[in-house]
């Protein structure tokens, strides 16, 4: 089977959504694809759902969730083609998307491609995060969107990061309470010469301070400035060990949620050769784009937190500006005619991203987190490859960089294909050899970047 | 591991977990009705034989691969459960049909 669009979308998040209702409505043939069954990425996920099978949990969701009911509205409304529970496996030199759904393969011609998958979160490898019950703040969070569903036993938030305050009130609010939220180390003072920037930006101040003080009034511990988390159990979670104002303490819990900031999904726009560089702030690799969303590949732009992290408002007004652009370059507008357009987006981009610098010095993940100290801590979870493992064949086998250390030990080669130590090699390979992992580089990633079977790819018929 | 909240809305379907049946929200995905049935660890790795249950339910680390359906290596997080749906503990390493 095979589709030919003007423009065609991955990812169905705001940037995503954005960039198909403005491409739409200035005359792109647009398809938007995305992995979920309904639009809305992980911010607005399930959107649909819960606005008409159970508005009540909009309430404890709160409002930033909220507003994406509009979002996804003007998407619906744009005309623009949307296939869902689709996934896209390769893209390749002639902008031909390959995607798999409903157990079969196809092929989609388009003269723009727009990568919009988003962010994941960082890894967080800490001793025993391998354990049953162990999941992301975004894991649990993506549950109580979805499904309306929450720890049913006794848990833990840990980590740091906006989303660690948010998820810790959002299940308060429907009833479950955290034994204890612990806040690793935040650096306050490298943060503090950013405070004006963020002071101006848009409501970012109150929304912290509320949800700290509805922690506090829900009665729920707040162990701020923690390390050395660790997780201990056989089959499963029992307890998570802490050190806090100078004492070891013990919580038991068979959920643990943890959560160190985003990073981008980069797997699909590094299949494509999209050049990335360091970006120190974020402590993660970026894309290199211009003003209009576009990378380094002819035809392809990145828009959102795939472009480096932003956040959903300014995600939302990336993907219009890269629509903007898609259009000007088919020939659908002007260049006035999208400079014009482009003013208003660019002028509330400006607000949304005053806030970033703050977030991004004080929420910056730590180096013990981004290469672990603790020698027996997993790295690579797909093949169980740990820290100390990784150190010692940079220092006594002389592995330079992450491709070798795939031949060293397989790290990046299981089924996730890196997404999860990704990061975290670099960074240990780069503390080793005293660089930086701009220098380092990351794992050269082939497609399919998503499973396929050999089937699949034969119905293709191409 | 996890529940539903009661206001969660009553639609559900049944679904066969590890040979047992088991009521899952309409629309829940098939690694999130094996969080809610308890049916973790949901497999064992295929280098040490771990255990290992859904991690990010984004689609992102594979830990919630199961067989659904008799298909292996299925990413359960972005399977919607429907109705008689098979899903199976994966133990070690699986062969994946072509």
């Amino acid at each position: 089977m095979s589709a030919a669009f003007d423009y065609v979308i991955v990812g169905a998040g705001p940037a995503g959504l954005a960039a198909a209702t403005t491409g739409s409505s200035l005359g792109l043939k647009t398809a938007v694809i995305d992995e979920q069954a309904e639009p809305g990425g992980q911010i607005y996920r399930a959107i649909e759902t819960v606005s008409a099978r159970r508005p009540a949990h909009l309430q404890l969701l709160g409002d930033d969730y909220a507003v994406g009911a509009d979002v996804v509205k003007r998407f619906r409304a744009s005309g623009a083609d949307y296939l869902p529970l689709t996934t896209v496996w390769q893209i390749d030199g002639g902008r031909n998307v390959f995607t798999r759904g409903n157990g079969r393969a196809s092929r989609i011609a388009a003269k723009r491609i727009l990568i919009a998958t988003g962010a994941m979160e960082r890894p967080v490898p800490v001793p025993g995060w391998t354990l049953p019950g162990v999941m992301t703040c975004g894991a649990a969070q993506t549950l109580l969107k979805s499904t309306g569903a929450v720890p049913a036993g006794r848990f833990v938030v840990a980590g740091s990061g906006p989303l660690l305050l948010l998820i810790a009130a959002q299940l308060v609010r429907a009833g479950v309470k955290p034994a204890v939220v612990i806040e690793t180390r935040t650096n306050r003072l490298a943060a503090l010469r950013h405070l004006p920037a963020f002071l101006s930006a848009p409501g970012y101040l109150s929304k912290g301070l509320n949800l700290i003080a509805e922690l506090r009034t829900a009665g729920v511990p707040i162990h701020s400035g923690a390390s050395n988390l660790r997780i201990n159990g056989d089959d499963g979670a029992r307890e998570i060990e802490y050190d806090w104002h100078g004492h070891t303490r013990r919580e038991a819990a068979d959920v643990v949620l943890l959560h160190q900031g985003i990073v981008p999904n980069m797997n699909l726009a590094l299949s494509l050769r999209c050049d990335h560089q360091w970006d120190a702030a974020q402590r993660s690799f970026r894309p290199q784009l211009d003003a209009w969303g576009n990378s380094s590949v002819d035809g392809v732009q990145i828009a959102g937190d795939n472009g480096g992290i932003i956040g959903a408002q300014a995600a939302e007004l990336s993907g219009g500006l890269a629509a903007l652009a898609a259009a000007f370059s088919l020939q659908k507008i002007s260049a006035d005619d999208r400079d014009r357009q482009a003013r208003p987006l660019r002028a509330k981009m400006k607000r949304h991203l005053g806030a970033r610098p703050f977030l991004d010095a004080l929420y910056r993940a730590p180096q013990v987190v981004a290469a672990p100290g603790e020698p027996d801590t997993i790295v690579c979870r797909c093949e169980e490859i740990r820290a100390g493992e990784i150190r010692r064949i940079v220092t006594e086998q002389g592995c330079p960089g992450p491709n070798q250390m795939k031949s060293f030990t397989r790290c990046g080669m299981g089924p996730c294909q890196g997404r999860l130590c990704g990061l975290t090699v670099v960074e240990l390979i780069a503390e080793s050899r005293g660089i930086s992992p701009g220098e380092v580089g990351y794992y050269r990633i082939r497609s399919p970047v998503k499973p396929i079977t050999l089937g699949e790819i034969a119905g293709l018929g191409v | 591991m996890f529940k539903t909240l009661p206001d969660a809305g009553g639609a559900t379907v049944i679904v066969v977990i590890n040979g047992a049946p088991f009521s899952a929200p309409l629309g829940c995905t098939a690694a999130a009705a094996l969080l809610l049935a308890g049916a973790v660890p949901s497999r064992t790795t295929p280098v040490s034989g771990a255990p290992r249950a859904p991690y990010c339910m984004m689609g992102a680390c594979f830990e919630c691969l199961a067989e659904i359906d008799g298909a292996p290596n299925q990413q359960a997080c972005l399977v919607p459960v429907v109705e008689g749906m098979r899903i199976n503990r994966q133990s070690g390493s699986v062969a994946t049909k072509i």
